[in-house]
């Protein structure tokens, strides 16, 4: 289930370029700030209060931080429980984007947390609470980061058989000129670890599937609690976001947001690193979007309606305006992806995107951070070390992608995607229309 | 690619939609009472009896000043700290009593500390039950050697209550426990409660208390505002309040008769009750991702003759 090796490509360039020097310090900034969280406290470096014991670290790094890394979900829910094989090539860089966030969003988490040496607690059974969104939360996105990593892992071993230890070498000799192991001993080595990887490969992709499929039921469980976890601040959060659809509302908001960062994600990496664009598969993905969406917009305004809201979401007051952004940003992104002719354009699909992430991540925000008022007195607006946190983790998850692509066969491969398109001709002949619209 | 599994995938999809819905629908409509239990230790403060001495709070401090990691507070004009002067409930302070005023006859002096709910959000939301309520005595306590530290309590709790040491490096939640681990279980009695010297704090259990306060509101109706606060608020407190003027305006929201963890429960109840959602999409998953698979495979066989087909890696 892994696909055929050669539908993916390593990208040939040096891994020390300008942007990575500049992505490296961002990093040792955040970095720092967290040294200081470690040494003198959380209310070091951060505005959170009594009143705002959640800030950006979770908003952003948790709630969205993990709905924009939910591409290896959405694309792999298209790819093996829609069978749309052409979005194959897709599935690796999304995966790896998925990692990055999940992984990251985990480490941030660590920071935030006071108690965190106590984290252990969540492997003693007698402490578990299963009452709590935020258990299920935790141990959900721990064992979809494991199987991530293991559905990453045939892009590893790949690399792994075909790697001849001149890298290796290189670190080794830069470091030390005495580290540089003799020949032989790496060639034994080396041996041993092509002929281990070129063993667990074949294994490993029979039982792939499985851990495909995990991969694809937990998000759907963790991605709903993410809403269920508000759900207890009932007389906190504003009621044009405090519903008992925010389990539903936040499962379908990450698989949108995951389609449309698959769609930029794939734009950007092919401008920075001057690939072709996979339009095809792009305007496919793109056709997905407008009808989860329309379901989430529904369910949005229907449960307004019911609970008596619209007026409110009508006032202009703070609350409404952040409201009717959000509500704007999908409905009109989803308006222009009903045009064919704007989906076949890079730039509109390029905007749209844009817009579903954006109105998709305001909306986690309004439900975290800007809908939520703990009562009067309390304010809460990040400070510097705590965004430079934040920015650091995002430094770290392009600083890690744009290496890892250039270590393992992770971009899709454009002369397979040209020879594939006429091979099998038939399956990619009349996917977006009919299919599409069946499916959402 | 076929419309069999476009049609089982929508099953699957509609199946989770469903349940989803279901859960919110069936939530909106019936919120059943839970059981309250009146034997459950609290406290009765009456507003209009007390004379804002502070000796509860120095008291609360003093006695669970080491149990409780409390430490005493700097006003900023203080340079020799010779008060202890905390603004609002802290990380180092559990109980505080504040000052309302709205004229120079109208005013009332108002304390703060945990309301002990009957059915609180914090022991709901706690992923590692470091906050636990105890069955009998009703006393909503936290336990510093299980907590991660993740806030959630304070997110979930209505009254802002718990409080956390920001400042610390070794932080933990601070919180009113009715001094359970120490003038309780020594004395029989919160700290509080036997140090006032006006009576405005009474001990006891749930039952006689508000007995008591329905008595104090029958006798002296022109006194009280005709509310015992906590009786239903959230499903009911063991804290209660007695008192003259608006609760909101003494910093006590108003709040609805429903406990916000019934309701979260239920939504998350409803979804993974006894596992079976989840396995059941795990198992329906498969079920397609394999049959799609094995598509995929001879459809490889008949294409590799030719060109590139797909599948071909599974011969």
């Amino acid at each position: 289930m892994a696909g055929h090796h050669d539908e993916f490509i390593r990208l040939e360039g040096k891994i020390f370029t300008k942007s990575f020097f500049v992505l490296l310090a961002l990093v040792l900034i955040g970095f720092f700030f967290i040294g200081v969280r470690y040494v003198k406290g959380i209310g070091a470096v951060s505005n959170m209060s009594d009143g705002y014991p959640w800030g950006i670290w979770i908003a952003y790094d948790v709630a969205t931080g993990t709905a924009i890394a939910c591409g290896g979900y959405a694309v792999a829910i298209l790819i093996y429980i829609r069978n749309h094989m052409k979005f194959h090539p897709l599935i690796r860089s999304a995966l790896l984007t998925s990692l990055f966030g999940y992984g990251l969003a985990g480490f941030s988490v660590v920071v935030d947390l006071g108690r965190y040496w106590n984290s252990y607690g969540f492997f003693i059974p007698s402490r578990w609470q299963i009452n709590s969104a935020m258990f299920e939360v935790a141990l959900c996105v721990m064992t979809y980061t494991l199987v991530l990593v293991i559905e990453f892992l045939p892009a590893v071993l790949w690399s792994l058989e075909n790697s001849r230890g001149v890298t290796i070498r290189k670190v080794a000799d830069w470091l030390h000129p005495r580290l540089v192991p003799d020949e032989d001993k790496l060639a034994s080595g080396l041996e041993w670890v092509r002929s281990s990887a070129a063993w667990l490969r074949p294994r490993l992709d029979k039982v792939l599937v499985f851990f495909i499929v995990l991969g694809i039921t937990l998000p759907t469980m963790h991605q709903s609690s993410l809403g269920s976890l508000l759900l207890i601040a009932a007389t906190k959060l504003n009621p044009l976001w405090h519903t008992g659809f925010l389990p539903l509302l936040f499962l379908i908001n990450c698989i949108y947001i995951g389609y449309a960062i698959v769609i930029l994600e794939s734009i950007i990496s092919a401008s920075a690193f001057k690939r072709p664009i996979e339009l095809k598969e792009l305007s496919g993905l793109s056709n997905i979007i407008p009808w989860l969406t329309v379901i989430w917009l529904c369910v949005r305004v229907g449960d307004l309606a019911y609970r008596g809201q619209i007026g409110n979401a009508l006032k202009f007051d703070f609350y409404s305006c952040f409201f009717l952004l959000e509500f704007l940003l999908i409905a009109v992104g989803s308006m222009i992806l009903f045009s064919p002719r704007m989906r076949r354009s890079p730039r509109w699909l390029f905007i749209t995107a844009s817009m579903m992430v954006l109105g998709g991540a305001l909306y986690r925000f309004n439900v975290y951070l800007i809908g939520f008022n703990p009562g009067q007195g309390w304010h809460y607006f990040p400070s510097f070390a705590e965004l430079m946190i934040t920015v650091g983790v995002i430094a770290l998850e392009l600083l890690g992608y744009q290496v890892l692509v250039k270590l393992f066969p992770v971009l899709p491969n454009p002369k397979h995607a040209a020879h594939g398109g006429n091979g099998s001709s038939q399956a990619h002949a009349d996917i977006p229309h009919g299919a599409v619209h069946a499916g959402k | 690619m076929s419309k069999q599994t476009r049609r089982t995938f929508l099953k699957t999809i509609g199946l989770g939609g469903a349940t989803l819905l279901a859960t919110a629908g069936g939530v909106c409509q019936a919120s059943e009472q839970m059981g309250v239990n009146n034997e459950a230790l609290g406290m009765l403060y009456d507003a209009t009896m007390c004379v804002g001495c502070k000796a509860c709070m120095t008291a609360c401090k003093r006695v669970n000043g080491d149990f409780g990691s409390l430490s005493y507070e700097k006003a900023p004009f203080d340079q020799d700290g010779l008060w202890d002067a905390p603004q609002d409930l802290s990380g180092s302070t559990r109980t505080l009593i504040k000052l309302y005023k709205e004229s120079d006859s109208t005013w009332s002096y108002v304390k703060y500390s945990c309301m002990h709910c009957q059915k609180p959000s914090c022991v709901s939301v706690c992923p590692v039950s470091a906050m636990t309520k105890d069955k009998q005595t009703g006393i909503v306590d936290y336990n510093k050697d299980t907590c991660i530290g993740c806030r959630y309590c304070q997110v979930g709790c209505s009254f802002n209550i718990p409080k956390f040491q920001w400042e610390k490096t070794i932080p933990q939640i601070v919180k009113c426990d009715l001094c359970k681990n120490t003038n309780l279980k020594e004395k029989g009695i919160c700290a509080c409660a036997e140090t006032c010297p006006v009576g405005a704090i009474t001990f006891g259990k749930r039952k006689e208390l508000l007995e008591i306060a329905h008595t104090r509101l029958k006798e002296n109706p022109g006194r009280y505002l005709q509310h015992v606060y906590g009786e239903h608020e959230l499903g009911g407190t063991n804290h209660l309040y007695l008192a003259g003027v608006p609760f909101n305006k003494l910093g006590l929201p108003i709040l609805p008769e429903n406990a916000p963890a019934e309701f979260s429960e239920k939504i998350q109840h409803t979804i993974y009750k006894g596992f079976v959602a989840p396995v059941a999409l795990y198992s329906t998953l498969c079920f397609i991702a394999l049959k799609n698979q094995k598509k995929q495979d001879t459809n490889g066989h008949a294409a590799a003759d030719g060109n590139h087909g797909h599948g071909e890696e599974h011969k």
